[in-house]
């Protein structure tokens, strides 16, 4: 009898170590005249079990990790393959804890399917929210999407529907979908393990989305820093051609849809939409100034829907199930559930999805297990380099777009990266604006030379030179920057800079009744 | 042929690159990144003396086509070293010791960021995340990942990989 093992193909299981982990259980099953398949799954996202190898039992799957090459044979020793204990053993993966409370609706599939089997993706929902969205107008497709609440997963929130249905409005012989899919902020790796751990939903979602619009060709934008996922993403756009899930005629519908990557180049400002047009038509990413939305002239001046992976990978399952079933999770205007991701300084790292409502204080504690150090927790930067640095106590809001926007913070992208009480939040503060100088596209010149301006200022806070006046500067070219940039890069970069200082001003070297002066 | 530098290319491949190339991809919508991402990775880097070329097949001015080339940090103007070491300077990296392990990188290369290490095997450089947030600190060699990084992990792949060279 052949027993399936999965050892996980996804980066950050690569990062570890999973290809020597998935060479030695073949050779080790092999010396040992054992019939095992390995399969290469995605990530569960529970990275500090990683390589996470999984056997298939008739108990369900049993989990095993951290695993290395030279647990192998002992694995074997102790009867992992028919699921017996051992030291690194974890019991059957979807009663882990970490796994059970979550609520998983665009990241079901993900770490249980093989990422590139047709076969697998449709034995587990695939395909169903294309058949449904097949089924209907492209205007009733749109309504779904409209009445499912989905908002802009990429860090703006911004309606999906009305984006949609702007497109969809939009007279021209040719439309495009482009999928932003330059994930640059740090404390970020969603839209990767999709792409990485179940392509087809990100092409399904999007296939849905060109049915929905009109468009017939779409655009997937991958950073170069994700070589493996526009690998895999090739890999699978080829599978799906060839199997009629994309090209000039989808599941026998005479509707046309083609797909192709386009990969980045190491520019953190492309991940804004314009920016991130003009560098596919082959410019600099230089951000364009708006209107015209992208909607009625974006990509090659044509109706363009241009939307994260996340969204565009949420959107499969809407269809699927309803827009009721998706709308039902959440809390306020903030609709369905949202893929967090714990990073930094943190013990147990990875993949949450929870529908919006839950605390950072569950996240960082229930899931996160606390700091990696073992040291308390200090700071929390929620939505990647341009958000706010939110201390204990803003732990416990509500993960929600109004209420993280009311305290001065953003949920963005969904990551958070913890900080122990070690991080120096002024040296973090200088950080954020020393990004912003290297990667400001250099059009608004409150980013472009404010950003320099705003590292040689926070040096002089640091070094004690005049640091009332320094301060006040500071807090005068942030207002510069918020109210004179074009887009989120010098627009926000206050963000992490304004909440370091007013919520951790010791750092900065200021008493702290400074921060009710402020 | 000088230690630690890639195998030298003849003096009149690249223009027969950029030229095979732009034959293929000129006509495609937007071809311009398309086509200087194969030119390095057929040839190491972005040789300036194939700019006007490139220029000249896209209908672009030279100064359009260095400005994207200088613009994006992927691109290369000169050749990198035999082997390439990014490592993260990003927010969760910094978290969990970026800053250590850069220093330490430093000192076991002896060269800055940007530079060559003292043999000419390797060219240290940073990266602004790799998506490997929640396994930090992390880095690349030669685009494979490495993650939960430590200073005995890091000469240990820069031992692999220099007797490998």
């Amino acid at each position: 009898m052949t027993v399936t093992v999965y050892v996980p193909r996804d980066s950050a299981a690569l990062a570890v170590g999973a290809e020597r982990v998935a060479r030695r259980i073949a050779v080790e099953a092999a010396a040992r005249g054992i019939d095992v398949q390995v399969v290469r799954n995605g990530s569960r996202g529970l990275f500090w079990l990683e390589p996470l190898v999984e056997v298939q039992t008739p108990l369900g799957r049993m989990a095993y990790g951290p695993v290395d090459a030279d647990d192998v044979p002992g694995l074997f020793d102790a009867g992992f393959l028919a699921g017996q204990s051992h030291a690194l053993g974890h019991g059957p993966t979807d009663k882990i804890p970490y796994l059970a409370n979550q609520e998983r609706l665009t990241f079901a599939r993900m770490g249980i399917s093989d990422p590139l089997s047709l076969a697998d993706y449709q034995a587990h929902e695939g395909f169903a929210g294309l058949r449904a969205a097949l089924a209907l107008t492209p205007a009733e497709v749109v309504q779904q999407v409209l009445d499912a609440g989905l908002r802009g997963r990429g860090g703006a929130a911004f309606p999906a529907g009305i984006k949609w249905k702007t497109v969809l409005g939009a007279e021209a012989a040719q439309k495009y979908v482009v999928c932003n899919a330059d994930e640059g902020d740090s404390g970020t790796f969603s839209d990767r393990m999709t792409m990485e751990g179940d392509p087809f939903m990100l092409i399904e979602g999007m296939t849905i989305a060109g049915i929905a619009t009109g468009a017939t060709q779409g655009y997937i934008y991958v950073r170069s820093e994700y070589p493996h996922a526009i690998a895999t993403l090739n890999e699978a756009i080829q599978l799906a051609e060839a199997g009629g899930f994309l090209g000039a005629d989808i599941l026998g519908s005479g509707r046309r849809f083609t797909l192709e990557v386009r990969k980045g180049a190491g520019s953190y400002v492309c991940g804004e939409e314009t920016a991130l047009l003009d560098s596919i038509e082959g410019k600099r990413g230089i951000v364009r100034a708006k209107p015209p939305l992208p909607a009625i002239e974006g990509l090659f001046g044509q109706p363009t829907l241009i939307n994260n992976v996340i969204t565009l990978a949420s959107v499969p399952v809407i269809l699927a199930r309803g827009a009721a079933h998706y709308r039902d999770f959440g809390v306020g205007r903030s609709r369905g559930t949202l893929p967090i991701q714990l990073a930094g300084n943190i013990r147990h790292g990875g993949l949450v999805e929870k529908a919006f409502g839950v605390t950072m204080r569950e996240l960082l504690y229930d899931y996160g297990g606390g700091s990696a150090s073992g040291r308390p927790i200090k700071a929390v930067q929620v939505g990647g380099p341009l958000g706010a640095y939110l201390p204990e106590s803003k732990w416990d809001l509500p993960l929600d777009y109004e209420a993280y926007a009311a305290a001065g913070g953003s949920v963005g992208h969904g990551g958070i990266v913890v900080h122990d009480d070690t991080a120096d939040l002024s040296k973090l503060a200088r950080y954020a604006m020393e990004f912003c100088a290297i990667e400001s596209c250099g059009k608004c010149t409150p980013c472009r030379i404010g950003s320099t301006r705003g590292v040689e200022v926070i040096d002089k806070i640091r070094a004690g030179q005049n640091r009332p006046q320094q301060v006040a500067l500071l807090r005068d070219l942030c207002n510069t920057m918020v109210h004179g940039s074009l887009c989120a890069m010098g627009g926000m970069t206050p963000f992490p800079v304004l909440s370091a200082l007013d919520h951790f001003p010791q750092d900065f070297g200021l008493a702290v009744p400074d921060r009710e002066a402020a | 042929m000088t230690p630690g530098y890639p195998d030298p290319i003849p003096a009149d491949e690249p223009l027969r690159v950029v030229r095979e190339v732009l034959e293929r991809r000129a006509s495609d919508a937007g071809a311009l990144l398309p086509i200087l991402h194969e030119l390095q990775d057929r040839l190491g880097h972005v040789p300036p003396d194939v700019v006007p070329e490139i220029a000249s097949a896209l209908n672009l001015s030279r100064a359009e086509v260095h400005g994207v080339v200088t613009y994006y940090h992927h691109f290369r103007s000169e050749p990198a070293a035999r082997h390439v070491i990014q490592i993260c300077r990003a927010e969760a990296c910094q978290a969990m010791g970026a800053d250590a392990l850069v220093a330490h990188a430093q000192q076991r290369l002896g060269c800055a960021l940007h530079g060559r290490s003292a043999d000419g095997a390797f060219t240290l450089e940073p990266v602004f995340c790799l998506g490997l947030c929640a396994s930090s600190p992390a880095m690349t060699l030669d685009e494979e990942p490495h993650a939960r990084m430590t200073a005995q992990r890091f000469d240990a792949l820069v031992a692999e990989a220099g007797s490998a060279a």
